[in-house]
């Protein structure tokens, strides 16, 4: 859903992920060349802008939510977007940043910092954001418009995805395939 | 966000892969006191893998970082090797260097042109909401299909090989799932002389903008510190397989030729308090005097020479224009290039040697070994795999020492350097932090990998005094 009588706005943005889902997103190939022809990228980890604009369209989420800092910026997108996409596996389920749900934060922390370090152990607490106790996928910070999932969803699904959603071109007339 | 002093938030750094904020301090009089570069995203690998079975180990560790999968992949699959006590069969051996190439050629073009050839077509004050691959696609539309088409390359080759561009499987514990069939390698040659055309370009474009960089390329993080990277036998550049060697800033050799496995035995790893990316250093110098880069511009200050004859060439005139071991980070960028030169013709060599598509892949084997390490050259450097089993083949313990990790002391320095050379306190600009920024995308850090959290939303930079009061305020847009 876009507003009318400008271009369509799109986002991108990864929580706790492995980029991969953005990866995905890159491997639209020359692809990534005709959307620009047909809607901006106001915000993304590819471009310069520092702060979550107004009045976007689309925005892609990659990745679980798992800090403190996640929750923060996940509710300011939600805010300012109209149709919010829950990006991949990692934001649908939490996927691989669950594997730590079981064991909790501090075990985590203490084997990279104390256990596995030769010099000056210690967990950082300075400039970095908390991990909080579960990691989950968005739709429990925030509600979630559309699904998007795969491990990474292939560049063929976001391409049509967001043709649709951009309101750019008709949805496919074959369905959509998430193997 | 001020500390003590006063600082300047980057938050979040841009065109670079992954999570991280760089905080300027500044003193009492308002000057540059020092700049620290944090990286917040913590993921826990280390822990979360106790208990899987081995076989699962290589697709889970590709879930580290979707930008570089194959790297982990393969350093995973050779831990793997180690513990069943098997060699993967010769022409596994290759094929698991013609991925990983492929690779180091699709990694480095996102780094190079996507994310770093704005700031080099348009330069460091350009007005940031243009300067980006669409903004290059526009002004030059031939380097941004270039940028593409290389990427594209890379991937390409990995789908055919691996099933899919992200996250594949096919480099398995013992060798590799499936042998390479006629058609999938006659596939991939028929794309290497386009792919070779477009990264020539990419070369000659960047000789060209080079001039007008003499600034930056003197200030991009130029402390002199060792080198490490893997080399064969014979001095040429290694990826898969190898040794380390360690050089220092004069190119006198450290460490030749020594077995990367024990690797606890050279390198110390140090947590930081203010990131979680934890920093190492070369053990026989300590810390921080064992500070060493890793990565496209080590490898090519290690090694005697690349292995392949164009890719040479271009070496030597870097070489001989920038010196035997350049200390200058700016030149990663160069060195990206000419490896993706390198590694597109070693991937033809590869494919068209016809024992390519021997049908005998895979090294059966169980536990052998309670223990094993694997190391390979990730697109960003050195990459350690080290895990312990039980004798169910249940992972016990893993150690991970990643690229990004190796570098993170040099970032910070080179951080720091620029900062010092480029942010004036009263007349804050935008370009100075874009510099700033610049200078660690001249590592391509990758920081999904490195482990991590997310950064704050940032309105603005502020530059505030001693005192905490607001001397000047950069709105980034």
């Amino acid at each position: 859903m876009t507003q009318r009588g400008r271009r369509p706005r799109f986002a991108t943005v990864w929580l706790d992920g492995c980029s991969g889902c953005h990866m995905s997103f890159l491997d639209m190939d020359e692809r990534l060349l005709e959307l620009a022809e047909h809607a901006d990228l106001v915000y993304s980890p590819l471009v310069d802008i520092k702060e979550y604009p107004d009045d976007v369209d689309v925005c892609l989420v990659e990745g679980a939510v798992s800090t403190t800092d996640d929750v923060e910026k996940v509710r300011v997108i939600r805010a300012r977007t109209r149709t919010l996409v829950s990006f991949g596996d990692c934001a649908v389920t939490a996927n691989v940043p669950s594997l730590r749900n079981p064991i909790g934060p501090e075990p985590l922390l203490q084997r990279a910092y104390v256990d596995n370090v030769d010099l000056h152990p210690g967990v950082p607490t300075e400039a970095v954001p908390t991990l909080l106790p579960r990691s989950v996928g968005v739709h429990k910070a925030v509600p979630v418009d559309v699904f998007l999932p795969g491990c990474p969803p292939s560049a063929d699904v976001i391409y049509e995805t967001l043709l649709r959603l951009l309101g750019i071109a008709a949805p496919p007339e074959r369905p959509l395939r998430f193997g | 966000m001020h500390g003590q002093h006063g600082e300047i938030v980057i938050d979040p750094v841009t065109r670079i892969e992954g999570h991280s904020r760089i905080t300027i301090s500044l003193d009492e009089a308002g000057a540059v006191a020092g700049a620290r570069f944090h990286v917040t995203q913590f993921r826990g690998f280390e822990r979360i893998c106790v208990g899987r079975p081995m076989h699962e180990m290589p697709a889970i560790m590709a879930r580290i970082c979707g930008i570089c999968p194959v790297s982990h992949i393969v350093a995973s699959s050779k831990a793997c090797d180690e513990i069943m006590a098997v060699s993967p069969p010769p022409v596994a051996v290759s094929l698991r260097r013609v991925i990983n190439l492929a690779q180091i050629v699709q990694s480095h073009a996102l780094s190079f042109f996507h994310l770093s050839s704005p700031d080099l077509l348009f330069g460091f004050d350009a007005e940031p909401a243009g300067r980006h691959l669409f903004g290059v696609a526009a002004r030059a539309p031939e380097l941004a299909r270039d940028g593409i088409a290389l990427r594209r390359f890379g991937q390409t080759v990995i789908e055919i090989l691996g099933g899919k561009r992200i996250h594949p499987g096919w480099v398995v514990p013992g060798g590799v799932s499936h042998p390479l069939q006629p058609d999938q390698r006659d596939g991939i040659l028929d794309t290497v002389p386009e792919a070779l055309a477009a990264v020539r370009r990419g070369l000659a474009w960047y000789r060209s903008r080079l001039a007008g960089f003499a600034d930056e390329a003197g200030a991009f993080g130029t402390a002199p510190m060792l080198s490490m990277g893997l080399v064969h036998e014979n001095g040429n550049a290694a990826y898969s397989d190898g040794d380390l060697r360690v050089v220092d800033p004069d190119g006198a050799l450290l460490a030749d030729r020594i077995d990367p496995k024990p690797y606890w035995d050279y390198l110390g790893e140090v947590a930081q308090p203010d990131s979680y990316l934890k920093s190492t250093y070369w053990k026989a110098l300590g810390h921080p005097g064992g500070t060493y880069r890793v990565g496209p511009l080590a490898r090519l200050n290690v090694v005697d020479r690349l292995g392949s004859a164009e890719a040479d060439d271009r070496l030597g005139e870097f070489r001989d224009r920038v010196g035997r071991t350049p200390q200058s980070s700016f030149h990663y960028h160069e060195a990206r290039l000419i490896e993706i030169l390198h590694a597109i013709t070693v991937i033809g060599r590869l494919l068209a040697a016809p024992e390519i598509l021997d049908r005998r892949v895979q090294s059966m084997a169980e536990v052998n070994r309670s223990e094993g390490v694997g190391v390979s050259e990730a697109p960003r450097g050195t990459l350690m795999h080290h895990y312990r089993v039980d004798d169910q083949g249940l992972v016990t313990w893993v150690n991970l020492v990643i690229a990004t990790g190796h570098n993170n002391e040099a970032m910070n320095l080179a951080v720091a350097e620029a900062a010092a050379r480029y942010v004036d306190a009263g007349h804050l600009t935008e370009g100075m932090l874009n510099r700033v920024e610049a200078a660690i995308r001249c590592f391509d850090p990758c920081l999904s990998c490195s482990t991590h959290a997310i950064g704050q939303m940032p309105l603005e930079v502020e530059l505030r005094g001693a005192d905490g009061g607001l001397l000047d305020m950069v709105a980034r847009p």
